[in-house]
């Protein structure tokens, strides 16, 4: 397979998908969901290939295809996956297709089931948008944003990572925008000026490093490879101080403030408290199926970005700044566990929950650059990242999941996802409540199910790095804990709230759209080898790399 | 390698494939799903048996190939990577496999019987079959990690079956309040946990001199010492108490284990008494060599030990001073238990392992056949469970006095022919004999004295007296019609009924095993003792039957008043008011309220999680989100200022000027059209300062 482009053939699948849909007529609904359910399939099978293909002995980067793009820039079209990006494009391939086949019921005229976000919204005149005539376009976005994410999660020049980074971001604008709650535009606008913000602030920061990088004969760096070995060896720092020499800022000062602005686009992303205002309310406006991409891919997008740049290129900055990185990460742990459990709104709920989940990602990613001597704790680094790893796998599948899950009950309930909106539903629909209960157990962390073996390994390593900060993040362990089974409390025991005794369990469909992620969840908890002899040598790479 | 040993895996696999196969069946097949747990639980009752048998033959604790590890998870480059569980056969798991796989069947057996009726009758045994397969997984554990993934399903299954009725809210909100509390342990015996990893580099128990119980990994953490100057062993230990702690319903977090009786009565009876609380006992007893481990020549008495003793004392006087005042069979039951395992964990602290563990076993026992008992005396008065409203069942239910007197006099401890006795006079030997301090003694003696009071009022006011359900009825008919009796079946409603067979006979084979069990840890043949690797030297000497003789006599102290305030002269309406209520000082008041704790914790704890919850809310909506919205509104401002400025001061026309207002509104419309801008300054704000902060902070 080595003369095959299967990387690029995974990520312009997609995107040549969504060019047909754009070119469908308008009014039909069936068909293209019929032409996008069987994009993602295909890509999906592309995936799998590369996933049998991939040789999980190496930690290198494989399937390398690189070819000068702009020269003059030093722009290379440079693609390739270890472990991590292989992950990812596995956990694209697989949410794409679940949040497309969960968008059925988006385009139905409500027939049965009365769904208010499916009928014209009245206030559209302004627009132009009405919704049963558009379902292609809303595909098309759909496969524009996972190519998108493909090219995030493959590239390796930043030019050519830029593109992809912001090609997801737009696709995911209009989404929410066109199709999303009441309150979708500022939402949607919210969500765009924050995250492109973010993009600004990171561009700026890469533009810096290629300036001060670059010299008469040749072109500055764009690369991560070469961008990280500088990093490593210090003259990353040196090269900007001589390169820029901003306000007379010292050299430390003046990487800090590079790598302030590469940090401001990822915690952004992720996001890190402060920067996590816009999540609540895009992912509460965003239609369900959208919401599924935006937690179970592109919140990965930032952690990714963590893991692939932010942590081999500045590793001297973050270990300068550990302590305040570190209470950012505890915060944002338990901050968003507490204000999960105050929300009275599901998707509100498993927005701040998404939150906390890739809050400890980000502890381990920042534990993992303490710098040390201690050959015992690079063992305790591999396990925190391993952990990471992991974590974002497991919290991409099974949040994808519980929203899904959300979005069958508002289906049901005509909208209505309020906590207290419903009360007994195990009565009525038992099927729903264990099938959601497994996904709320997977996201407490039952062992067993495959949220554990993530945060366990998460823990495993960070407290020997950070005793404080794991002593503190597990608060967030147990308010999830309140929170969640909250949640189950309210709206699947006590006694059936009258106005839903003829709420519908879970149709043959819907079973079998959900068994898979289901699975999945026993297959990680019980067996994690699957995904983990897959990543460790990836993992001991980059700690090997971090070993200072 | 013995083929048990090797296989021993099987004991919890088969339940969990029976679990797994009866979820997957419709609700229609009741029989199929029943006959399916009670199978599986048969198979591995056998195997149990035998690998019983095989660890009497092979004898000492520390018998070669008695455990067999794999690799299940790399996570890290090299040998130091690779994370192992496995599995452990030795006295330790023999004895509670046995012990879980019987009392687990004949509850199986009894719930036939008792569920007969309940619409969920299939999710029921899938619940308790999940539940045994996770329980005997903790058993056999040989990886304190495997041990930690099976006591989270056993959580989990705890959670599932307290809430078994979901449509009450009082057990949707104890199934809730249970697995909580019991979290807060987890949390701190996951930290246990990941430290001890750290630093032994291994989970295993045993593996070849490699494991973390095992000589080398604690001589290495008695070496090491924490920043506060204690051992690591202790802070370790102390974490994983704190686990136990949780599991076994110890004081300070005991509050859910008396909710926890929402649940249909097998599930107290298999869960709440006999097995899943003892996990905590069990787990203290597993890392004993952990919590006991001391440097040469230091007192044998660790903080971690003195802990787990002190914590035992108190909540065996604790819960049981709480029994004496409730009025709902099970609630009694279930402080009886707070209080029981606290007596375990003293035994564990003072005595050792085997103290402990005589008490683990044949408490499971007695208390089985006594939750049993008392589901039997509830099943047979139309779900009553307040004991105010019984009285005189003795002459309906002779099967069930029967049983329940000898598991009531077991778990008083009734001298020389019932198992309690000979257990917890063992504890109170080693508490005697404890040199740091007597006080455990103490308290231990009158948590016995208390016992025998509470179970003697409780047998007093069930099985003996007049009746006074329908004395109550007559006396209160707007009560009798604001309750009607639930079981439809019952045409005389007022008369309690003996059981049927499938519930009787465990209780028969139950009682059996409550007087039998404790022959084989007397002080004459202390068979147990030795079995766990404990020696028992003293024999028969005058200071142990002089002990025997003091607790014999607090026995029958507490008996005596007992009966001398409930069983002489029986009340004659439920709605009389209880003896103790003369005591001084409110005394009844506090004990009926239970101290106040689950108040002083709704006053400290949750008011303050809600508060805080709410906090975090504000703090996102206005602190954050609000510096958007200020910024955004001093955009605002500026611009009108800046304008109003232009247009007045610079261009001092009134036409210019009438002319600037209504530009002004048209620029000020634009900018609350979009809100573009306010974010961009917000974040460029925030950027900014993060900047400061990151420098200032970097530069440091």
């Amino acid at each position: 397979m080595s003369d095959f482009a299967i990387l690029s053939a995974i990520t312009f699948l997609p995107l040549f998908g969504g060019l047909i849909l754009v070119g469908l007529n308008a009014g039909q609904t069936a068909l293209p969901r019929k032409i996008a359910i069987g994009f993602s399939f295909a890509t999906l099978g592309l995936t799998l290939l590369l996933w049998r293909a991939f040789d999980p002995a190496s930690g290198e980067l494989q399937f390398i295809e690189q070819a000068n793009w702009i020269p003059a820039l030093g722009v290379q079209y440079f693609v390739g996956v270890d472990g991590l990006g292989l992950l990812m494009v596995l956990l694209t391939a697989i949410v794409v297709p679940m949040a497309l086949l969960a968008s059925g019921k988006l385009f139905e005229g409500g027939v049965g089931s009365p769904l208010p976000a499916a009928a014209p919204r009245k206030d559209d005149g302004a627009h132009g948008v009405t919704r049963p005539n558009n379902a292609h376009l809303y595909y098309a976005l759909i496969l524009f944003l996972q190519a998108g994410l493909f090219g995030t999660f493959t590239a390796l020049n930043f030019f050519h990572w830029f593109i992809f980074w912001e090609l997801s971001l737009i696709p995911a604008f209009f989404l929410v925008r066109l199709w999303g709650g009441p309150q979708r535009s500022p939402a949607a606008m919210q969500f765009f000026v924050y995250t492109m913000v973010g993009s600004i602030a990171m561009l700026l920061a890469f533009l810096a490093m290629f300036f001060a990088t670059s010299k008469p004969e040749q072109p500055g760096v764009f690369d991560f490879i070469t961008l990280a070995e500088m990093g490593r060896n210090g003259t990353l720092a040196k090269a900007l101080s001589d390169g820029l020499g901003w306000f007379d800022l010292t050299q430390p000062t003046l990487a800090l403030v590079i790598f302030a602005g590469v940090l401001l686009g990822f915690a952004v992303k992720v996001p890190l408290m402060p920067f996590h205002t816009w999540l609540p309310t895009t992912y509460a406006e965003a239609p369900t199926p959208v919401t599924m991409l935006l937690t179970g891919v592109m919140s990965k997008m930032g952690v990714y970005g963590f893991v692939r740049i932010l942590l081999p290129i500045f590793p001297a900055q973050i270990n300068a700044l550990l302590t305040p990185l570190l209470w950012l990460a505890v915060v944002t742990i338990v901050f968003s566990a507490c204000a999960a459990f105050a929300q009275r709104d599901l998707k509100r709920m498993l927005a701040y929950s998404s939150i906390n989940h890739l809050g400890y990602c980000l502890l381990a990613v920042f534990a993992v650059a303490k710098f040390t001597n201690n050959p015992a704790l690079v063992v305790e680094k591999a396990a925190a990242l391993n952990g990471v790893f992991l974590q974002m796998f497991n919290h991409g599948l099974t949040a994808a999941a519980l929203f899904m899950f959300v979005g069958f009950l508002e289906q049901r309930a005509g909208g209505l996802r309020g906590l207290n909106d419903f009360g007994g539903l195990r009565k009525v629909a038992p099927v729903f409540c264990g099938l959601m209960g497994i996904a709320l157990f997977s996201s407490l962390g039952l062992p067993g199910l495959n949220g554990f073996v993530g945060e366990f390994l998460i823990f495993k390593g960070v407290f020997p790095l950070a005793p404080w900060a794991a002593g503190w993040s597990v608060l967030g362990l147990l308010v999830t804990a309140i929170f969640l089974l909250t949640i189950l409390q309210r709206v699947f025991n006590g006694p059936l709230n009258e106005k839903w005794s003829k709420l519908p369990d879970l149709t043959l469909a819907e079973r079998a759209l959900v068994a898979a992620p289901i699975a999945l969840m026993f297959v990680l908890g019980l067996w994690p080898r699957l995904v983990l002899d897959v990543i460790n040598p990836t993992v001991v790479r980059m700690v090997e790399q971090l070993n200072f | 390698m013995t083929w048990i040993v090797k296989y021993l895996w099987l004991i919890p696999a088969l339940p969990m494939l029976a679990a797994g196969i009866s979820a997957l069946a419709p609700q229609r097949c009741r029989k199929f799903s029943s006959s399916l747990a009670i199978g599986s639980m048969g198979l591995a009752l056998l195997l149990s048996l035998w690998a019983f048998v095989n660890s009497v033959q092979q004898g000492g604790v520390d018998g070669a190939d008695r455990y067999f590890n794999f690799a299940w998870l790399q996570f890290a480059a090299g040998d130091a990577g690779i994370l192992k569980l496995g599995w452990v056969l030795d006295p330790l798991t023999a004895v509670m496999l046995v012990m879980v796989t019987f009392v687990g069947l004949l509850i199986f057996i009894y719930s036939v019987g008792y569920m007969a009726h309940d619409e969920n009758f299939t999710r029921f045994f899938t619940f308790l079959s999940l539940f045994a397969g996770a329980m005997l997984g903790v058993v056999i554990a040989n990886s304190l990690l495997l041990l930690f993934i099976c006591w989270e399903l056993v959580g989990l299954t705890s959670y599932l079956l307290i809430g078994f009725w979901y449509h009450k809210p009082s057990a949707a909100a104890a199934a809730k309040k249970a697995f909580i509390t019991t979290r807060i342990g987890d949390v701190a015996l996951l930290l246990g946990m990941v430290w001890l990893y750290h630093e032994t580099g291994t989970l295993l128990f045993y593996d070849d001199g490699a494991g973390c119980l095992e000589t080398s990994a604690l001589a290495k953490l008695i070496a090491t010492t924490t920043s506060v100057g204690m051992a690591v062993s202790t802070a370790i230990g102390l974490l994983i108490f704190a686990g136990a702690v949780g599991k076994s319903g110890q004081v300070p977090l005991h509050v859910w284990l008396p909710d926890a009786m929402e649940g249909p009565t097998p599930v107290s009876a298999l869960i709440h008494a006999a097995t899943m609380v003892a996990a905590g006992v069990f787990l203290v007893a597993r890392v004993f060599p952990l919590m006991g481990a001391h440097a040469e020549g230091a007192a044998a008495e660790t903080a971690a030990l003195q802990t787990v003793t002190w914590i035992g004392a108190i909540t065996a006087v604790f819960a049981a001073s709480i029994a004496v005042a409730q009025n709902d069979i099970k609630r009694i039951l279930a402080y009886s238990t707070v209080s029981q395992l606290g007596y375990m964990m003293m035994g564990l602290g003072t005595g050792g392992v085997a103290v402990g563990m005589f008490h683990l076993i044949t408490h499971a026992f007695f208390k089985a056949l006594l939750f049993m008992g008392a589901g039997s005396v509830i099943h047979g008065c139309q779900e009553e469970q307040d004991i105010r409203k019984m009285g005189g069942i003795r002459k309906y239910m002779p099967i069930t006095f029967a049983t329940y007197a000898v598991g009531m006099l077991a778990l008083a401890g009734f001298p020389l022919l019932f198992s309690g006795f000979w257990s917890k006079d063992e504890i109170l030997h080693a508490a005697h004999g404890w040199p740091v301090s007597h006080v455990p003694f103490y308290l231990g003696v009158a948590g016995a004295f208390l016992t025998a009071f509470y179970m003697t009022r409780q047998v007093a006011l069930v099985f003996l007296g007049p009746n006074r359900s329908r004395a109550w009825e007559s006396a209160d008919h707007s009560h009798a019609r604001g309750n009607p009796p639930t079981h439809v079946g019952g045409k005389d409603k007022g008369a309690p009924h003996e059981s049927p067979a499938v519930m009787t006979w465990p209780l028969i084979i139950l009682a059996t095993c409550a007087i039998v069990l404790g022959f084989i840890g007397t002080p004459m043949w202390p068979w147990f003792q030795s079995f766990l690797g404990q020696e028992h030297g003293e024999g028969l000497t005058t200071g142990v039957v002089a002990l025997m003789v003091v607790s014999s006599l607090i026995v029958f102290a507490g008996i005596g008043v007992g009966w001398w305030l409930y069983g002489r002269k029986p009340i004659q309406r439920a709605d009389k008011s209880d003896v103790l209520e003369k005591l001084p000082a409110g005394a009844y008041t506090w004990l009926e309220r239970k101290y106040g704790v689950d108040e002083l914790y709704e006053i400290s704890v949750i008011r303050f999680n809600a508060w805080f919850a709410r906090a975090c809310d504000f703090l996102d909506a206005w602190v954050w989100g609000g510096a958007v919205k200020l910024v955004s509104l001093i955009t605002l401002g500026l611009s009108w200022v800046s304008r109003v400025f232009d247009e007045f001061v610079i261009n001092l026309g009134f036409d210019q000027s009438c002319d600037g207002v209504s530009r002004g509104g048209k620029l000020m419309s634009r900018w609350q059209d979009g809100r573009v801008q306010n974010y961009l300054r917000v974040i460029g704000v925030a950027l900014t300062v993060l900047v400061i902060i990151l420098v200032w902070g970097g530069s440091r």
